[in-house]
């Protein structure tokens, strides 16, 4: 579990903090799903886990422990984030940048020739994610779609309990967002705490259990979506007209953004 | 074992090239010759020709391809740059730096001027991580690219500057070693390297997972556990260190640390334990092999080791950008 407690966290030089004062929890069995305006701090959480920025104060806590407390390879091995963009500067063979995920689990010189428990997690991993006729190809040679599921196999070869995405379906069509939301459903049912960080919130209502609302580093709702996707509360945070819908497939809530219509100064 | 090929080719063309190279002179020796004088035995003379000139030679250019091929390729890996060598990074100017004053100084000789070399070469490589921190981007490869080479540029300012107030004869023995050579080699010089080259190549060896995951990418290597910051710096001040102690026994010799592990990543390594132990050997073969060019071309003159590597170097880049477009 994932739990971040009244976590603030501010950039180098930055007069506003970019997280103030957020809490919630992204249990296991669960998908969780961070949604908010642009900058209005998603990303930052994510990379909280990261450790690329510091926490100024409040806790964030990786199952009951805080992470600045544990090595950030026991971190690695208990959470598996997959950052927004990754660019592709020395291009690998599929299988060797899915088995890249075990680097957690190796130690110096046994590094790389991966052992068996290491070739399970790696066969896996590859399975889950569905990149299996993928294996032998270079990284170089995959679209959008495929690129992002050999990074998301990558993370499952964690061997992980947590899932983290930043933004996993930013670039892909109706049919890989879909099967990549349906892959997250699956490994929450089987245990696992997914939390994704994603702007589309229809897409999100769909699969997210939980949904946690953040407007300029501000947490403003977190529950289930009928709870959060309020009307009133959404146009406040994206400041834009919108009416609440019911999706005729799920009968979750689903947001419609309404046209102001031209203005002429 | 995979790329079983490379690994034959590469290992056959340094042994014939240092075979080539310690055959090859004004005394030309037969292969027999060579083993015999190898191992000390046979006409006096020709034992020491090989054992005291040709060999340390030799020896002294393989170590300084060596070196500078690893470093490269531990290099391009970790700042996530194909374009990224050593010499990028500040060393050759800090080195040059370092030579420039000793000679400008009065102080030459095989001793003291690879030792102000190499502490010109480590003095510019704090200067250009002091740099990367004060411009804040610690963590990010291009901001520490950019630092090694404004270092560079003011290094080459002030060797100007220097040379354009020393005396002609120092100037041209100042020059002489910018241009790279193995010509002065001896078992000394060699045994240098040779401590640095082996220290050198178990340390990056060891790191290479590291570096596998250093080349995804900050927040990608971070998410797998790495101190990304920590890590690059390391690396960094490893591959750079071993570039200055091949700069402070051979001088300059360009374009090895860049065009080398481009070679051996298009034979299909890719894995860095891989790439940096094949650069070694690749790096080893190319520079006696230039060595071997630079003796040839035009006897019995010798031509600036350095410039040969490069011109061997840049049109084989061309063609290797070609087929990467």
């Amino acid at each position: 579990m994932i739990r971040y407690e009244r976590v603030v966290a501010r950039y180098p030089r930055a007069p506003q903090p970019a997280v103030d004062d957020v809490t919630f929890s992204a249990p296991r069995r669960s998908v969780t799903a961070v949604v908010g305006p642009n900058g209005s701090g998603k990303s930052t959480l994510v990379r909280l886990l990261l450790r690329t920025l510091p926490i100024v104060s409040g806790t964030l806590l990786v199952d009951g422990v805080p992470i600045g407390a544990m090595d950030r390879r026991e971190v690695a091995r208990r959470v598996a984030v997959v950052p927004q963009r990754e660019e592709n500067v020395f291009p690998l063979p599929v299988r060797d940048y899915v088995a890249l995920g075990r680097y957690p689990h190796e130690s110096g010189w046994r590094a790389g020739g991966a052992g068996t428990a290491d070739e399970a997690a790696i066969e896996r991993a590859i399975i889950l994610a569905s990149v299996a006729p993928l294996a032998h190809r270079s990284t170089a040679e995959l679209s959008g779609g495929e690129w992002q599921r050999v990074r998301i196999a990558r993370a499952l070869a964690q061997g992980a309990h947590a899932l983290v995405l930043d933004e996993p379906t930013t670039f892909l069509d109706i049919a890989h967002e879909m099967a990549m939301f349906e892959l997250f459903a699956a490994l929450a049912h089987e245990g696992q705490a997914v939390l994704v960080v994603s702007h589309q919130l229809n897409l999100v209502a769909r699969f997210a259990d939980q949904l946690v609302l953040v407007h300029r580093g501000r947490l403003v709702a977190a529950g289930t979506p009928a709870d959060v996707m309020r009307a009133p509360t959404l146009e406040q945070v994206y400041e834009w007209p919108l009416v609440i819908t019911r999706d005729p497939a799920a009968g979750v809530p689903s947001l419609l953004p309404l046209r102001r219509g031209p203005r002429f100064p | 074992m995979k790329h079983l090929t490379f690994w034959l080719g590469t290992s056959a063309a340094l042994v014939l090239f240092a075979l080539a190279a310690i055959a090859y002179g004004a005394v030309p020796l037969s292969l027999h010759a060579i083993v015999a004088g190898l191992a000390g035995h046979g006409d006096p003379a020709t034992v020491a020709i090989v054992r005291t000139l040709r060999a340390p030679r030799v020896v002294l250019a393989m170590l300084v391809g060596a070196g500078l091929g690893m470093s490269g390729a531990a290099l391009q890996g970790s700042l996530r740059n194909a374009l990224a060598e050593p010499y990028l990074l500040g060393v050759s100017g800090g080195a040059a730096v370092g030579a420039v004053v000793a000679v400008a100084f009065g102080v030459g000789g095989p001793v003291l001027l690879p030792i102000a070399a190499f502490v010109g070469a480590a003095f510019a490589v704090l200067v250009t991580l002091l740099v990367a921190r004060v411009a804040g981007g610690r963590a990010d490869p291009r901001v520490l690219l950019m630092a090694g080479v404004i270092v560079g540029a003011f290094a080459n300012a002030a060797i100007m500057v220097a040379l354009a107030n020393a005396p002609p004869n120092r100037v041209r023995g100042a020059l002489w070693w910018m241009m790279g050579s193995v010509a002065g080699a001896d078992w000394t010089s060699v045994a240098w390297l040779f401590g640095y080259v082996v220290v050198g190549a178990v340390l990056l060896l060891w790191s290479a997972r590291e570096i596998d995951v250093l080349a995804l990418g900050h927040e990608s290597a971070a998410a797998l556990g790495i101190d990304v910051e920590r890590a690059g710096r390391r690396v960094f001040l490893l591959s750079a260190l071993l570039a200055a102690a091949t700069v402070a026994a051979a001088g300059l010799v360009g374009f090895v640390g860049l065009v080398v592990p481009h070679l051996v990543r298009t034979a299909g390594l890719r894995r860095h334990r891989a790439l940096i132990a094949g650069s070694a050997i690749t790096g080893g073969a190319l520079v006696v092999a230039a060595d071997l060019a630079a003796r040839v071309i035009r006897p019995p003159a010798e031509l600036p080791l350095g410039a040969i590597t490069a011109l061997i170097g840049v049109p084989f880049f061309l063609v290797q950008l070609r087929r990467l477009s």
